[in-house]
């Protein structure tokens, strides 16, 4: 259940009280807890992680590491198997950057036509350097990549198959255990790469049963402040990589010739981290937690079928929505409205305080393969109410009749 | 009434003019806005100079259709030069709107397109 109060815990509401705000899938609202974490961080502790030898540091670095042990149980793994970054775009170069040694001129890649520039454009220059193949599996008519068409595109020459839990266009959650089941079948060596990064906090994830060898998500997805991500990687497979930057907080030899560096994760972390927005995600887990992420998951996709059922009753053959599942399994619906291009939809709402996202939302591939220029999209979370789908229809009759003849 | 799309814009983007192909064009541009997935393409007949006709096509959003369809009459029987001088607040003053970064995109993307078919070829 969602408790009835929820909006009050979100301090946003206090100073735009008539925003209608649906871009939860770009960024999700900020709860109480987590900017006054934030803020405690600032105004009680205030030191760097790792090397002070006093009070202040000591407790920063404990608090610090002791995120990492929360975030390790929250996933179902090890805490030295997560690695903080800025967001999932970062987790996913780190990999791309730290794997390239591994692939070879004829080796493939395998990606899907549902990414994310941030899942697609690493394995795309990866690809390239390498002389290596980068191939895109196609994504089925509900917006989901079925795990037979994943097999045919791998072989004994694939290395990585990195691929997104969510589309965050179609908004259609993978079978990801099944798809990693059945692509390692074929090929044992593979890599697993999963894009959670419309996952994390919005559904169930266990990482021991997806069994994928990284995952990467954004801490501001998943209520938690902007400025830090997680990288998961399997410890065997991390461990083997190498630094993706070097510099502070990583290093154990600096002098000599081959300077030598910490174990994972420390490894990867080069630098002061954002320590603020790490104690701030501990503060969002803490929130995700005390509603419970199946009831988050549940509240989303009922609010997101709603929306289906009530866009298709109000604008007919004149709405095209993606994905033809009318029962919604996330908070996400994309479409399109006859004669109305996207951009027009978002900008004439945005002046009725009605916040959606118009473009390609970093999907360009996926927007190709369907041959739309761009398309609308409104994703809902636990702040939002059925009256804001009713205000979304009106602010949507509106442009219509604007655009009328 | 929305403040961005007031009647002018609305009209030229409801029934835009200069829209199509032009047959003997003796210039040619195309620009896409990669932020929203809006192109344009333009054809343009000079002679001694001067824009005889000119032909947009594309497809994009209400702004992007209408700074098109308000540039190609502009500029009509102008010098290349002229055509040439154009910049953002003369596109802003054929809207006569005011529009944030974002959709500024919008509205150049024809005068970009246009000067891309009018500077000479290298």
């Amino acid at each position: 259940m969602i408790p009835e109060n929820i909006r009050k815990e979100f301090p946003i509401f206090d100073n735009r009280p008539e925003m209608t705000y649906l871009d939860s899938a770009a960024t999700a609202l900020t709860p109480a807890p987590v900017i006054e974490a934030v803020s405690t961080y600032y105004r009680e502790l205030s030191a760097n992680v790792g090397r002070g030898l006093y009070p202040t540091a000591e407790e920063t670095t404990a608090r610090f590491e002791s995120v990492r042990e929360r975030i390790s149980r929250f996933l179902n793994t090890s805490s030295d198997e997560i690695v903080f970054t800025r967001n999932s775009t970062e987790g996913l170069n780190l990999l791309a950057a730290t794997l390239a040694d591994r692939i070879e001129e004829g080796d493939n890649i395998v990606i899907t036509a549902l990414e994310h520039h941030s899942n697609f454009l690493p394995w795309k220059r990866l690809t390239k350097r390498c002389g290596a193949e980068l191939r895109i599996v196609p994504f089925e008519k509900d917006g989901s990549i079925h795990p037979d068409t994943a097999r045919s595109f791998v072989d004994s020459r694939t290395k990585i198959f990195a691929f997104s839990a969510i589309s965050n266009v179609f908004g259609t959650p993978n079978d990801v255990s099944t798809i990693v089941r059945t692509a390692k079948a074929l090929n044992p060596d593979i890599l697993t790469v999963i894009d959670a990064a419309q996952a994390i906090g919005h559904m169930q994830v266990d990482i021991q049963e997806w069994n994928c060898d990284f995952l990467a998500f954004s801490g501001h997805k998943c209520f938690g402040p902007t400025g830090v991500g997680i990288l998961f990687g399997k410890h065997d497979i991390l461990s083997s990589l190498p630094p993706y930057q070097v510099g502070g907080g990583m290093v154990l030899d600096s002098t000599a010739d081959e300077p030598t560096y910490m174990d994972v994760p420390h490894r990867f972390e080069a630098g002061t981290p954002d320590i603020a927005s790490v104690f701030g995600l501990d503060a969002a887990l803490d929130f995700i937690d005390s509603i419970g992420v199946d009831a988050i998951h549940a509240y989303e996709s009922e609010l997101a079928t709603q929306a289906v059922s009530k866009l298709k009753k109000a604008f007919g053959d004149s709405i095209h929505i993606l994905g033809f599942n009318d029962r919604r399994e996330s908070g996400i619906v994309s479409f399109t409205l006859e004669g109305i291009h996207p951009h027009d939809i978002a900008q004439i709402l945005g002046e009725r305080d009605i916040c959606i996202r118009a473009g390609e939302h970093c999907a360009t591939p996926l927007h190709h393969v369907l041959s739309l220029p761009a398309t609308a999209r409104v994703s809902f979370s636990v702040y939002n109410t059925e009256e804001d789908i009713d205000r979304l229809i009106e602010g949507l009759k509106e442009v219509r009749s604007l655009f009328e003849n | 009434m929305s403040s961005l799309y007031q009647a002018i814009i609305l009209d030229h983007s409801k029934h835009p003019r200069n829209c199509g192909e032009l047959e003997h064009a003796n210039h040619h541009g195309e620009a896409k806005n990669p932020t929203c997935g809006d192109s344009l393409s333009m054809d343009i007949l000079t002679e001694n100079g001067i824009i005889e006709d000119i032909r947009f096509d594309g497809a994009g959003c209400a702004i992007s259709q209408a700074s098109a369809s308000l540039l190609t009459e502009a500029v009509k029987e102008k010098t290349i030069e002229e055509a040439l001088a154009l910049e953002r607040d003369d596109i802003l003053a054929l809207l006569g709107v005011t529009l944030t970064p974002n959709r500024l995109k919008c509205a150049l993307l024809a005068l970009e397109t246009l000067k891309k078919a009018l500077r000479p070829k290298h």
